[in-house]
């Protein structure tokens, strides 16, 4: 066995932190949030490139070139499980791979030139241009490029402001956004069928919107355009011809929606297709907004009860295994961070630490009201904090991205893949299955008593029991 | 079956196109090299002078491989930063970072932002220890890695010149031997440092992430992982009797080991990287010369079984076609190697462009000849697009060629990195003897499986 190292320090907090983290039923009031990271602090967050890039690679048929150095785009080359039904140019990594001479020079022409080359070789139906770090210094005029481009080539060049250091996350998500609006609008929505919707801010994820489209297919309610899994430019062009915007994930889209709505009049509902109430109450809420065909509202009753029925016997099997065993969450957008709670709730587990990176002061006040006491919420957590939340709760089973693996791992706790490299279905009901059985295959399984920290209760606990008998 | 005629061995030159931009990038950013090599020594925490996005994506990448944490702490830039620089962040970032981690050292990497704006970073080294210098505080190194000048090997190596050049003192010459490995596995690693112990010569081996980034589950907290070259031999460096360096790229690189030699007379040797039996040969025969000591029992006799099993095996692999990609020296260790089996390196691709591939290629392997194909500075794009008339049997590199594998249909070996979508990417013995027996194991049950599958009568016995 591995000596403990000598003299080890107490796992702190950094003072500039504290304000950003609360237990339920200790602290009153609000939850320090919406700030950019602490310098030094080893952060969970992405940039804004990394949150625009998200939000717009699922447009399958869209070149999207990374107008920067080379690292930026090679770390997004085809990590993220966003399908496609068809084309497949968003799978590739262009980046104008700046060089020495183009940072003092500038980078314009090169970018001019790549640009219309890969246009040329991948015939793209739109292209997106996202600028990194070093663009917004060097200063090049990366929308003059896009509008000549645009011209010469016949199709939408839509730049994406995406700087990373101009901010958080968050405002990548929001560049995604003015970008991607751009499109919306310019195709003609004559159609367009009555009982029609968008499903925003969801990305196709190991195929999660083709399940979501065909839960709406079956209780008659047509789908527009998906922004943007398996989006196609086209079906963008006619989104703002649909009758309601169905958001999910918390923030990315909520922007583009509320475009929408000032310019459209397309009304808004937030909704979250993870876990069965949630994924239920997306279905009756759309079913509700178009009241004037109860027909609808009947197919969502029926599908609801197919479904749950189809999937309840092996949710109790799971839930038997797993009551009362506690988790620790922590995802890009705190929406998403409700749906676990109360998937997790379902299969008999509590949540005993739970954060965000994105989330804001009304969906911390949430989160407090829906936690038990004793919960600890944090807004934008380090590697440190997480590990130090996870002992103190010694909880089972970690809920996050492959940031957050190797934390869990190492400290002999279960994990739950949720974030966009995810290569299993966890929406819709079928998606609550998967969850379960995702959760339960971490949590029950028998490696974990041979990783030291649980090897070693089970021993005091083994003494104990010996000793009691004694 | 396929009947081959003369005909069909004619082969049309590889063509790709030339593309102004870069389209599935066959090589990563300076930092993250950097980063690995500071996590390669005991203590020590990468920190980035730049935004929060480019140790985020680092670390996501890193972690993708080893599947061990990695924690890499950042300046993190804001607007302001970018404009009147960023020595406010930095100095508080460091100050965190301390406190936080209580590391031996906080080892800082520069990244294409810090670089463009300009920012002095010896001038913010020497005002943070004005202000905040204490008993005791951590060592601090800095290197500078634009990424828009290089790949992550400059990166790593670069951070491994400026260990050895930040920490290195002089004195009076001792057995130590230096061995600056290069980018290579955690289980390389681990086989150098068994070979070194058993010529029984102490040494400085660096970086060694070996335990760092493939360690054991924790019975309590690290924030650091323990592990990694200690700075007292990082130190001693300086005394050592000679250094060993791997890559024949190298020869005009800045290196540590020229770093050392050029100012403290440690005699430095460049190797190519010990893949394969030739170039593991010669670093066994410089190990014998600079211990004393003959090549251990136990080392001649891997080399003896290795052997054996290469003739055992060697009509399945013959003139056999491989593609080749990754970085310049894994590409040259590598199609080295093939060479000695009989396989045809016909394309040797790397995204490095250190000018040297070529020529290092030749060095290594004197009967190379105009099958093979060479060329630096390439995407995977671009690899595609000459594969189409290069008629490989196998590739060879990171994971990031199973898309080219899957299109022509062809076995991938994994090897180097990254390898995202298998498990032990970074428990892959790629040197020495030992290596060059699993290397070539794997390779010829590749093979006889693609054969295997293939025929229509389904032997269980080949
Ligand atoms: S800006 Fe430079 S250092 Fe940062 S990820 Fe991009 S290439 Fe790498
Ligand atoms: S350079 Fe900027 S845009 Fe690119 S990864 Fe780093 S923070 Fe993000």
């Amino acid at each position: 066995m591995k000596p403990v190292p000598p003299s080890q320090p107490e796992i702190g907090i950094l003072p500039v932190r504290e304000a950003s983290i609360v237990e339920v039923g200790k602290a009153e009031g609000g939850i320090a949030c919406n700030k950019h990271s602490a310098a030094g602090s080893v952060s969970q967050r992405a940039c804004v490139f990394c949150g625009s890039r998200v939000v717009l690679y699922p447009i399958a048929d869209a070149l999207h070139l990374v107008h920067g150095p080379i690292g930026c785009a090679a770390y997004t080359w085809d990590i993220r499980g966003a399908l496609s039904s068809g084309p497949q140019i968003h799978r590739n990594s262009f980046s104008t791979d700046l060089q020495e001479l183009d940072v003092i020079y500038g980078g314009e022409k090169k970018l001019y030139h790549a640009l219309v080359e890969l246009i040329e070789m991948y015939k793209p139906n739109a292209a997106f241009v996202y600028s990194t770090c070093i663009v917004g210094v060097i200063g090049d005029d990366v929308n003059a490029v896009c509008k000549r481009v645009a011209a010469e080539k016949g199709i939408p060049v839509l730049p994406v402001n995406s700087e990373g250091f101009k901010g958080t996350k968050k405002d990548g998500y929001r560049a995604a956004c003015e970008a991607v609006y751009k499109l919306v609008g310019t195709g003609s929505t004559d159609d367009i069928p009555p009982h029609s919707i968008n499903i925003l801010g969801d990305f196709n994820l190991a195929g999660e919107t083709w399940i979501i489209k065909e839960y709406y297919k079956r209780i008659g309610v047509n789908v527009v355009s998906c922004i943007t899994g398996d989006a196609r430019v086209e079906d963008i062009r006619h989104a703002h011809g649909a009758h309601l915007n169905l958001v999910q994930c918390s923030g990315s889209m909520a922007h583009l929606a509320k475009m929408m709505e000032r310019d459209y009049q397309i009304p808004i509902k937030r909704v979250s297709y993870f876990g069965i109430e949630d994924m239920s109450a997306a279905l009756y809420e759309t079913a509700k907004f178009f009241s004037d065909d109860p027909t609808i509202m009947e197919r969502a009753q029926e599908l609801v009860r197919e479904e749950v029925a189809t999937i309840y016997p092996q949710l109790r099997a799971y839930r038997e295994k797993l009551q009362g065993k506690k988790a620790a969450i922590y995802v890009g957008g705190a929406f998403k961070a409700f749906s676990l709670v109360r998937a997790l709730k379902m299969l008999g587990m509590t949540t005993a630490v739970v954060g965000s990176q994105t989330g804001g002061p009304e969906d911390y006040k949430q989160l407090q009201e829906m936690c038990d006491p004793g919960t600890i919420i944090v807004d934008d957590t380090n590697p440190l904090e997480l590990a130090k939340f996870c002992l103190e709760k010694d909880v089972d089973l970690l809920i996050g991205g492959v940031k957050e693996r190797p934390i869990a791992y190492k400290m002999g706790i279960g994990f739950c893949d949720h974030n966009h490299e995810r290569k299993e279905p966890l929406a819709g009901f079928i998606g609550m299955a998967n969850f379960a059985r995702e959760v339960y295959s971490s949590v029950a399984s028998p490696v974990w008593q041979f990783a030291p920290r649980r090897a070693a209760k089970l021993k005091a606990a083994a003494a104990q029991l010996n000793g009691g008998k004694a | 079956m396929k009947v081959i005629s003369a005909k069909d061995l004619e082969l049309d030159e590889p063509q790709f196109k030339h593309c102004t931009g870069t389209r599935n990038a066959c090589k990563l950013c300076t930092p993250l090299g950097a980063c690995l090599a500071f996590r390669g020594v005991e203590g020590a925490i990468p920190f980035l002078h730049g935004s929060q996005g480019c140790s985020t994506y680092i670390r996501r990448y890193l972690i993708s491989h080893f599947r061990e944490p990695i924690d890499i702490a950042s300046s993190n830039f804001s607007e302001d930063s970018a404009v009147f620089g960023g020595a406010s962040n930095f100095k508080a970032g460091v100050a965190n970072v301390v406190r936080q981690y209580k590391p031996k050292m906080v080892a800082v990497a520069t990244t294409c932002l810090s670089e463009t704006i300009g920012e002095d970073m010896t001038r913010l080294f020497h005002d943070y220890m004005k202000e905040e210098w204490f008993e005791g505080h951590p060592h601090m190194v800095k290197v500078s890695t634009p990424s828009y000048s290089g790949t992550h090997i400059d990166g790593f190596h670069a951070a491994v010149r400026a260990l050895v050049a930040t920490l290195a003192v002089p004195g009076d010459r001792t057995r130590r031997v230096n061995l600056f490995s290069g980018m290579v596995s955690a289980a390389d690693l681990r086989y150098l440092k068994e070979v070194l112990e058993d010529h029984k010569v102490p040494y400085t081996l660096l970086p060694d992430y070996s335990e760092s980034m493939d360690g054991e589950t924790w019975s309590e907290y690290e924030k650091l992982q323990s592990g990694g070259t200690p700075i007292a031999d990082i130190m001693a460096s300086g005394c050592a009797q000679t250094s060993i360096e791997f890559g024949r790229t190298l020869s005009e690189y800045p290196s540590a080991g020229k770093f050392l030699s050029e100012r403290f007379n440690v005699p430095n040797r460049q190797l190519g990287l010990p893949i394969g039996i030739r170039e593991t040969d010669a670093f066994f025969e410089a190990l014998a010369e600079v211990s004393g000591e003959p090549t251990p029992v136990k080392h001649t006799r891997e080399r003896g079984r290795l052997v054996d099993s290469l003739i055992d095996g060697h009509k399945y692999v013959f003139e056999k076609r491989a593609i080749v990609y990754g970085e310049e020296d894994l590409v040259v260790g590598i199609a080295s190697f093939l060479s000695e089996i009989g396989v045809v390196p016909v394309l040797c691709a790397s995204g490095g462009k250190s000018g040297r591939l070529k020529r290092s290629l030749h060095d290594a392997i004197p009967t190379l000849d105009d099958r093979t194909h060479i060329h630096d500075g390439i995407d995977f794009a671009q690899i595609g697009e000459m594969a189409d008339t290069l008629r490989a049997d196998f590739i060879i590199g990171s994971s990031k060629g199973y898309q080219l594998s899957r299109k022509l249909d062809v076995p991938l070996i994994r090897i180097g990195f990254p390898i995202h979508d298998r498990i032990g990417g970074h428990r892959v013995l790629h040197l020495g003897y030992r290596g060059a027996q699993s290397l070539y194991d794997t390779i010829v049950n590749a093979l006889m499986d693609v054969k295997q599958t293939n025929s229509p009568i389904g032997y269980s016995y080949l």
